[in-house]
């Protein structure tokens, strides 16, 4: 009886733990998407890539890009001054400070950040440099949804 | 007063009237940028401009096609681009500031200097001609 006991309490542990880690990933996807839209950000940063959510970077990353628009990784961004303090704003308020997001990524990149890089481990290096694809940044390119904050890796297809 | 200044100022007038408010329509921005660069637009020179690269690593076909009349696709993040001549795509310059926004970037990416007044109104002339 005294193992049986034993083993039904483990597995409740187990089973309380796995639903514990699930509900803290479910909190981190929600964090990132789930934010009141700024249609500046939506007319001018989505004008050339998908509308990243603001909470994969963390604030001082989206402070170092705002401070050089002009050089936003090998094209002129620049963007009048009052839409730039507009796009401060609401960046910083909604930007990543919590566990993973928190250390700024390699030139603030998302796609350089730990996370990013575990998550699309299983991706093979081919599928990267397919003409549908053609870059990490193009998270279209397999999540359809990703527009709208949607990263779902259930619904997640690689282009052939 | 001499004639080519006061048309100057009056195209940086009319440029600085369609930023502010009320819709322009392509061939209003053309008038300004050609007062302002004191020239005529020649539709040939801005296609010229507009698919032969300048020395760098992109052509302004390199993002928006060759035949512009078509959706093109961002050289660096494969993102669509809707088509930029006006007749297939009547949001493309009726904004003067937008329009002002976007060539200041795209000279720049492309030239590695900002289009002056005439190299816009050859560009813009061009467009119009595209069916």
């Amino acid at each position: 009886m005294k193992r049986a006991d034993r083993i039904a309490r483990t597995l409740l542990v187990l089973l309380a733990l796995v639903g514990a880690s699930h509900a803290v990933r479910a909190g981190d996807d929600q964090r990132r998407s789930a934010v009141a839209p700024l249609p500046a950000y939506q007319q001018e940063c989505a004008a050339c890539h998908v509308a990243f959510p603001p909470g994969m970077l963390p604030p001082d990353s989206w402070r170092r890009l705002l401070n050089d628009l002009p050089h936003h990784f090998g094209t002129d961004a620049s963007l009048d001054s009052a839409t730039v303090i507009e796009l401060a704003g609401w960046l910083g308020a909604n930007s990543g400070a919590y566990k993973r997001v928190r250390a700024a990524p390699p030139e603030d990149r998302i796609t350089k950040s730990a996370w990013f890089v575990r998550k699309h481990d299983e991706v093979p290096t081919a599928a990267w440099q397919r003409a549908a694809v053609k870059s990490p940044a193009n998270c279209t390119a397999c999540h359809a949804q990703a527009g709208q904050g949607d990263f779902n890796e259930h619904t997640v297809r690689i282009p052939r | 007063m001499n004639c080519s200044l006061s048309m100057r100022l009056a195209g940086a007038t009319l440029i600085a009237a369609f930023a502010g408010t009320a819709q322009a329509s392509p061939a209003d921005l053309q008038a300004a940028y050609a007062a302002l660069g004191a020239t005529t637009a020649v539709p040939d020179r801005g296609q010229q401009l507009f698919t032969t690269r300048h020395g760098r690593e992109w052509s302004c076909s390199t993002c928006h096609g060759a035949v512009p009349t078509q959706a093109g696709r961002h050289a660096s993040t494969g993102k669509p681009i809707a088509p930029l001549a006006p007749a297939v795509n009547p949001e493309r310059f009726v904004d003067a500031a937008k329009t002002e926004k976007w060539f200041r970037r795209n000279c720049n990416d492309v030239m590695g200097r900002e289009c002056s007044a005439a190299e816009k109104a050859d560009v813009i002339s061009w467009l119009r001609t595209l069916q």
